[in-house]
């Protein structure tokens, strides 16, 4: 049933893909990179894992290799954080709409200028749009377990699409703590070894990336976005079978104390834990608060969001990202266009928070908290607001 | 739930000693963080490490704004002014110092219970290197207990290998030799 380990949170990402036996790692081994592919790289030449490490010259040649490693048929993995993800950023829309189940780790990182190495959400919501499956981790446990449903969807033959697994950098990435490390036999029965549908095989030739003329491109991306969409059921479905056989459950969209809650937090990644702790606190002070979490962040879980928040007077949604031009953050410009379609219309508050390794506290929440009721009860509007900003 | 700041500088182990002490936690079937002040690592710079071990699942990511116990590895930062900000004032300092406990508490200002001992001449003269962030754990586990000594012997040889005995010999010397005043 797994050991109880002590361990940087990084290097658990680490032992997952170890686990999950990845045939191929190839990534650029320095800054913006962590302890991740570090570590990955000592496994390979200590020979705990059989794998060919390609240690590339940069990020787009890191996912171009995963591209071509992809299409040979072999279980891929790669790694990066903020300017390493934008440099990969033409080459992950190749991935996905070639249909190629790399995995890879994301450690969310700013984006220069000015130059920052510290946390937010700016590099992954830059990459909203590029037809990936994409998962939001809490704590170590979750990056262990999450890597590992990644492998298992990705590759799902209903799914074929590529996963990434964001985690907060620093927060997360940098952090040592107790987890739950799973056998390899048990990984080795959840996740049996990689049967691509269709590889690049001299034996039985195919062609991919081919020219898309005027004729067909708009049917291929109908594809894409039917392929997206579809592999919903299959991520759920291999939750579901990872609660059986390694006794973590996790949801699309998860909840806490949102019983008959006014007002409800909307949280991604590790923010989720210290909204957790605050939204305890201001229950036990008589606040009716409660919050929902984004686990699974693409395909966007419509239904089950709506449900999580039914009833709820007021959202609060945290972005820890921005949208230039537009006043709302990423997460907040999509609820919203959400919630407008679905004809439901609580009052959502957007706050911008922990840009750039600004820490985010209990006592933020409970001021955001704060702000909100009375906004709503002054029919105010609360968008884009920068918490802790110095003006 | 305890939460401990680290003072060192880049190079001294400050980070490390928070995690020998979380995976000793841990080792307990405790719960535990460690983590540095992120940001890029430079020898010589002024840096902070942070703590919490608890008997509950941890559900926070915030930094350590009050500490109950902090812990200074460099003498040369007792003055800085940084120390004592946020320390409880039921709170523990442990300062590794050859001073005694009266001026150490006239550089840094904390006037609550101190632990003091003179880590840099017991990492001399066990280590041959005056790098205390082993020793100053024994000094951190007389002050503050949080866990039972024989648990960070596990992440001591693992971290250390061969040279574990050395590191584990100067912590216990640090604990017999530290003094404390309420």
């Amino acid at each position: 049933m797994g050991r109880r380990v002590g361990l940087e949170v990084s290097l658990a990402c680490a032992e997952a893909v170890k686990l999950c036996n990845a045939d191929v790692i190839a990534a650029y081994p320095i800054t913006p990179q962590t302890h991740i592919v570090e570590h990955l790289a000592e496994l390979v030449a200590e020979g705990h894992l059989d794998a060919e490490f390609v240690p590339v010259e940069s990020e787009h040649s890191a996912m171009s290799a995963c591209v071509g490693s992809a299409a040979a048929g072999a279980r891929t993995f790669t790694s990066t954080s903020s300017q390493g993800l934008a440099l990969m950023h033409e080459i992950l829309f190749i991935t996905s709409s070639l249909r190629l189940p790399i995995v890879m780790a994301v450690a969310n990182r700013s984006l220069s200028a000015p130059i920052s190495i510290w946390n937010d959400h700016s590099d992954i919501m830059a990459e909203r749009d590029i037809g990936w499956v994409q998962t939001f981790a809490e704590n170590g446990q979750e990056v262990l377990d999450l890597m590992i449903h990644a492998f298992k969807v990705g590759e799902d033959p209903r799914v074929n699409l590529p996963v990434a697994v964001n985690m907060d950098g620093f927060i997360l990435t940098h952090v040592i703590e107790p987890m739950v490390m799973p056998d390899q036999a048990e990984v080795d029965a959840y996740l049996p070894p990689y049967k691509p549908s269709q590889w690049l095989n001299p034996a039985q030739p195919i062609s991919l990336g081919m020219v898309g003329v005027p004729e067909v491109y708009t049917e291929a991306k109908k594809a894409n976005l039917v392929a997206l969409e579809d592999s919903y059921p299959a991520i759920v479905e291999h939750w579901e079978g990872f609660a059986k056989a390694f006794g973590r459950s996790y949801q699309p969209i998860e909840s806490h104390r949102t019983d008959g809650a006014d007002t409800l937090f909307v949280t991604m990644g590790s923010l989720g834990e210290t909204c957790m702790s605050a939204v305890d606190q201001m229950r036990e002070d008589g606040r009716s608060v409660g919050q929902v979490r984004i686990r699974l962040w693409r395909p966007f879980p419509v239904d089950d969001f709506l449900a999580a928040i039914k009833g709820a007077k007021n959202l609060i949604v945290l972005d820890r990202a921005l949208c230039p031009g537009i006043l709302a953050g990423p997460v907040a410009t999509e609820l919203r266009a959400l919630l407008y379609a679905k004809g439901v219309r609580p009052f959502v508050a957007n706050f911008v928070a922990g840009l750039g390794g600004r820490d985010v506290t209990r006592t933020d929440f409970v001021a955001m908290l704060d702000k909100a009721e009375q906004a709503a009860a002054d029919g105010q509007e609360i968008t884009c607001q920068m918490v802790g900003v110095k003006e | 739930m305890i939460e401990v700041r680290f003072h060192g500088r880049g190079g001294q182990g400050a980070v490390t000693s928070a995690e020998l002490m979380a995976l000793a936690a841990i080792g307990e079937g405790k719960y535990a963080q460690a983590f540095p002040s992120f940001g890029p690592e430079r020898r010589g710079a002024p840096l902070q490490a942070f703590l919490r071990i608890s008997d509950q699942p941890i559900r926070l990511r915030e930094k350590i704004y009050e500490p109950d116990v902090v812990l200074v590895l460099d003498p040369a930062l007792l003055a800085s002014g940084g120390v004592k900000v946020g320390l409880k004032p039921g709170g523990t300092l442990v300062a590794n110092s050859s001073k005694d406990i009266a001026a150490v508490r006239g550089e840094c200002g904390f006037k609550g219970r101190t632990a003091v001992v003179d880590a840099t001449k017991i990492a001399e003269e066990e280590l041959g290197v005056p790098i205390t962030n082993t020793t100053m754990l024994g000094a951190l586990l007389k002050a503050a207990g949080l866990i039972q000594m024989e648990s960070i012997k596990g992440p001591l040889e693992e971290r250390f290998g061969k040279i574990a005995e050395k590191n584990w010999k100067a912590l216990k010397r640090a604990y017999a030799e530290t003094k404390i005043e309420e």
